[in-house]
């Protein structure tokens, strides 16, 4: 394909390239089209994990420093140094190494590994508290230089309405984007490997080029502006890499150097965003590739090959943002969201599992399991046996994989998608998402009883009408109501996140990552419901039993008195399980109904990763029986303890939510002990792969899969030094158990556990 | 239609039988097995009454789990109290192309118990004691009821689970091992032995009876020696 603004290609754009001798030719030489590459050059795998390698000594070397300096982390309270000098940028640290003789893949945030950099960009105030919680004092020249320029949250602030600002006060809608940066773009890391930067630059050159003659109206100089910004950090990109002696100006010319290209890509992206999941992708079979092709040519071993992953790997485990504690216990832990998409099936049938996947998910192995990279096994019944066994395998060993099913979003996003966060589906480099947290449903419903007031936060919010009046609560009037405020919610949480990502576009745009995406990338708008498993659940004893709503001295409702039993979510009930249902078709139908900034796409999703306590703690009493105060079910998962039908049924209740309806994803957490899972290994295994087969069959999203004992949780608790490297599955994501508050290590705990009697 | 009564459904059975299993348990039992760990569902006029419709189309929406060994199993209670409900159920279960098991104590035998038998792809029989006597202290039957129940299943070449729950003090010698293994070889129909350890996980249920557990005060078995028996097994 000859584009029309080729002179600007000139001299750099040539179709074929020697370092890509041995390569199958195709669409992707001519223009950016990473998956062309891997469909025309990839070798799929159907084989077992024998052939896997044993970490090798500089490996295990390398990671004892590494596992002193996390040590030494914890020691500190989590946080091992900050940098409070420097601005994070690209190339505004001297180079870091751990050990710079060991090291085979180089590049770390800042100037020495763990210690943190600060990015005031999205805030200054949340730069310099996180800061002073650490023990240190965000510079002088940091605070100067911050003095006057406009961060993403001071351009918020401006224009944020007394409603909007009320919403967020009462933690109606909670968690925006408008501290810190969005993230949940996944720039597609893989094309300055397969391209060179000077090939993607002159690319964007083209793009830029040709605006000539167009109507310079908002669109197209924002266009002008973003492209030029992107080719900027695209050259400082180069001049990062060339501080750690490498020019990745040219395609990579090996395996070594594709890992490491593709990591300098990301690199460059966690220097300049610390958005609240940065995701990786769908690296490994890409990677396999270039180790097929070194394997062929016989310069590199299996034993290399694990090498080169675990080194990259132990890169991505050292990836730190700065943030405040209370970011913390939010979010849970000190996540990243380094995603990686593992598996899944290709358009034509064959499978993308390939031997380096395989490597990916050894790496839990060779480097002992762990919370990040945040690996994510795409699930497609099609996927071959042997993999899935290993996956399986992995779960039940180290709990620190979560399952999304490929058969439900290949055919929405095709077979080069990605997930950011936990369950954003996103086709690589060709979408990105415009994050927005989640409304907190239950409090939302519980507004809608009181006539527009939140006895939590003791605020008027919302249409304002007379608090429900009765002996006993009506489900058609409730749902009338209801209704009423998921309408005036909708319309504000539109608009709240266009607020947000106007000026999150103006503030503290994408420019490593954008540069990353075609520059028509298409664009969601995810936002999120919580407490989905109380709000059906109370809808639900309404409707089925008798609900007596109870009054404090103000007239408010405060409490429910309830006689009589009511179906309840997760136990393959229609009754309930129906309710929920048409609770995410109505809350996403409403959203649609206000136009997004820049025509974005809306989404919904059903996850609330840890921060189901924090709702919890936030909202009152519910008519489901929740006490004031008590945590949400995590996600999508039912409300813990009202099972009675098994895991399997709580399972079907959660696969009747629509993928439709929640394109942003429907997290599940499931956690049972090795016991009731089968009596051997090896039934355990095969039991898990019908587990997920069975699941994933059902067209459900997404699993989290927890094997472990509750006793191993509840030492762990009490012993956190005994279990450092502990890691559970929560919503979407796993975690290091420590590094969780304590009050949501009692809620894991308390978590149901599917045991067999 | 034919109806009956059921203690509760598990919808992940994955010790019930082959594979994932969707495990009804029966309301109703006549035995009174000292280590029995539902006691809840003794009560013959417990539970809940359900058409045998009714059960398979619950076990119908698990069956994306059960893949090429998984199915419903029966379990209780005592199953065959209820022969002709039991029977009823499989039928059903058998024109939707579902597996089938059962997971009994054996101590019935009659014409409707053999009609079930006959759309049973799988018998779990809980072989409790070597000895006619132990049958009779701690089962509250004879030993010979289930032998002929065996012998009935080697007959129709039913594929059999020997299983027998191993107590200390009880059941947990050489002789017992030995004599399982001779009734194995006895009848062909026995493709393995599962021995499983004594829990007692089910005090919490003696107690929200008001019933005594009768073997409150007997030590659960140690790994070493559910080992050392399942390596007699194998000799």
């Amino acid at each position: 394909m000859i584009k029309t603004y080729l002179p600007y290609l000139k001299g750099v754009l040539e179709m074929t390239h020697i370092n890509w001798n041995g390569f199958n030719p195709g669409p992707w030489q001519d223009e950016i089209n990473v998956r062309d590459f891997i469909q025309r050059n990839y070798t799929e795998f159907k084989g077992e994990g024998n052939f896997l390698a044993s970490p090798t000594k500089r490996t295990l070397d390398l990671m004892k420093e590494v596992n002193r300096l996390l040590a030494l982390e914890r020691e500190k309270g989590g946080v091992l140094d900050i940098d409070t000098e420097t601005v994070s940028s690209l190339t505004s640290y001297a180079t870091g190494y751990i050990d710079k003789e060991k090291e085979i893949i180089v590049g770390l945030q800042t100037d020495s590994p763990l210690k943190r950099g600060v990015n005031p960009f999205g805030g200054i105030r949340m730069a310099r508290q996180a800061c002073n919680a650490y023990g240190y004092k965000l510079s002088d020249n940091v605070e100067k230089e911050f003095l006057y320029r406009t961060t993403h949250n001071d351009g918020v602030f401006r224009v944020y309405t007394e409603e909007m600002k009320r919403a967020r006060k009462s933690h109606v809608i909670t968690g925006l984007p408008d501290a810190y940066g969005r993230g949940r773009l996944i720039g597609d890391y893989r094309r300055v490997a397969l391209y060179g930067v000077d090939r993607l630059i002159a690319e964007k050159e083209g793009d830029k080029a040709a605006l000539e003659g167009k109507d310079f109206n908002i669109d197209t100089t924002r266009r002008c502006e973003e492209l030029y910004r992107q080719i900027l950090f695209l050259g400082l990109m180069k001049e990062m890499a060339k501080m750690y002696g490498f020019d990745i100006s040219q395609p990579a010319s090996n395996a070594r150097e594709a890992i490491q290209w593709t990591y300098f890509a990301y690199l460059a992206a966690i220097k300049e965003q610390n958005g609240a999941a940065m995701s990786l992708g769908r690296v490994s079979t890409f990677f396999d590739i270039y180790i097929e092709r070194d394997m062929k040519n016989g310069v590199l071993t299996e034993e290399q090959a694990q090498e080169l992953m675990d080194d990259f790997v132990i890169k991505l485990r050292l990836a730190r943002h700065l943030r405040t504690p209370e970011y913390n216990e939010l979010f849970g832990g000190d996540p990243m969201w380094i995603t990686e998409a593992v598996g899944g099936m290709g358009e034509d049938g064959r499978t993308l599992v390939s031997k380096n996947s395989f490597r990916m998910l050894n790496t839990l192995y060779t480097l002992g399991s762990a919370p990040e990279p945040n690996l994510t096994v795409l699930w497609s019944v099609n996927l071959p046996e042997g993999f899935k066994k290993f996956c399986a395998k992995v779960s039940v060993e180290t709990d620190s994989v979560q399952y999304e099913n490929d058969d439900l979003m290949r055919p929405r996003y095709g077979d080069d998608y990605a997930i950011a966060c936990c369950v954003s589906a996103m086709k690589v480099g060709k979408q990105m998402q415009f994050f927005g947290a989640r409304c907190n449903l239950a409090k939302l419903l519980l507004i809608a009883i009181n006539g527009g007031y939140d006895t939590s936060s003791k605020m008027s919010i919302g249409p304002q009408m007379p608090v429900m009046d009765c002996e006993k609560l009506d489900y058609d009037a409730l749902s009338e109501r209801f209704d009423l405020y998921i309408q005036w919610m909708s319309k504000l949480y539109v608009n709240t996140m266009n607020a947000i990502h106007y000026m999150h576009d103006k503030y503290a745009y994408e420019k490593t990552q954008m540069a990353l995406h075609d520059t028509d990338a298409e664009r969601f708008m995810a936002f999120g419901v919580a407490g989905l498993s109380v709000v059906a659940d109370s809808l639900s004893t309404v409707k089925y039993a008798h609900v007596r709503p109870v009054k404090d001295e103000s007239g408010y409702v405060v409490g429910f008195e309830t006689v009589g039993d009511f179906p309840k979510f997760g136990n393959d009930d229609d009754r309930v399980d129906l309710l929920a249902k048409e609770l995410c078709h109505k809350v996403i139908t409403e959203l649609r109904k206000t136009p997004t900034y820049r025509n974005a796409i809306h989404t919904l999703s059903v996850l609330t990763i840890t921060s189901n306590v924090m709702y919890g703690k936030n909202t009152g009493a519910t008519p489901d029986g929740r006490e004031a105060g008590h945590p949400f079910a995590p996600g999508a998962n039912p409300m813990h303890n009202r099972e009675e039908n098994g895991a399997l049924a709580s399972l079907n209740s959660v696969a009747k939510l629509s993928y439709d309806d929640c394109r942003d994803g429907i997290s599940n957490t499931f956690s049972i002990t090795p016991e009731a899972l089968g009596r051997t290994e090896g039934e355990r295994i095969e039991n898990l792969v019908s587990v997920l087969d069975g699941y994933f069959a059902k067209m459900a999203h997404h699993i989290n899969v927890n094997v472990l004992n509750r006793e191993t949780l509840l030492k762990a608790y009490e012993n956190p030094e005994s279990y450092p490297n502990l890691t559970i599955r929560v919503s979407g994501y796993a975690v290091n158990f420590h590094k969780l508050s304590k009050e949501q290590q009692r809620e894991v705990i308390s978590r149901t556990f599917h045991q067999a009697l | 239609m034919i109806s009956g009564r059921i203690h509760s459904f598990q919808s992940l059975g994955a010790l019930d039988g082959p594979g994932l299993r969707y495990t009804v348990f029966f309301q109703g039992c006549c035995l009174r097995c000292k280590c029995c760990h539902n006691p809840d569902t003794w009560d013959l006029d417990g539970g809940t009454v359900y058409t045998a419709q009714e059960v398979v189309n619950r076990a119908v929406r698990y069956r994306e789990y059960f893949g090429a060994k998984g199915g419903i199993t029966l379990s209780g209670g005592e199953p065959l109290l209820q022969a002709e409900f039991a029977r009823e159920i499989f039928s059903l279960c058998k024109q939707e192309g579902i597996n089938t098991c059962l997971d009994t104590s054996g101590c019935v035998l009659n014409g409707e118990v053999k009609e079930l038998l006959r759309v049973t792809d799988r018998v779990l029989l809980d072989f409790k004691y070597a000895s006619d006597e132990l049958y009779r202290e701690f089962v509250g039957c004879g030993k010979k009821a289930v032998l002929e129940f065996l012998a009935h299943l080697d007959s129709q070449c039913v594929p059999t689970v020997l299983r027998q729950v191993i107590i200390p003090g009880l059941n947990d010698g050489r002789e017992g091992m030995e004599y399982l293994k001779e009734l194995a070889n006895a009848n062909k129909c026995v493709e393995k032995i599962e021995l499983l350890p004594f829990k007692k996980l089910c005090q919490t249920k003696y107690d929200s009876l008001g019933l005594r557990f009768p073997l409150a005060d007997v030590e659960e078995p140690s790994a070493d020696t559910m080992s050392f028996l399942n390596g007699i097994l194998d000799e």
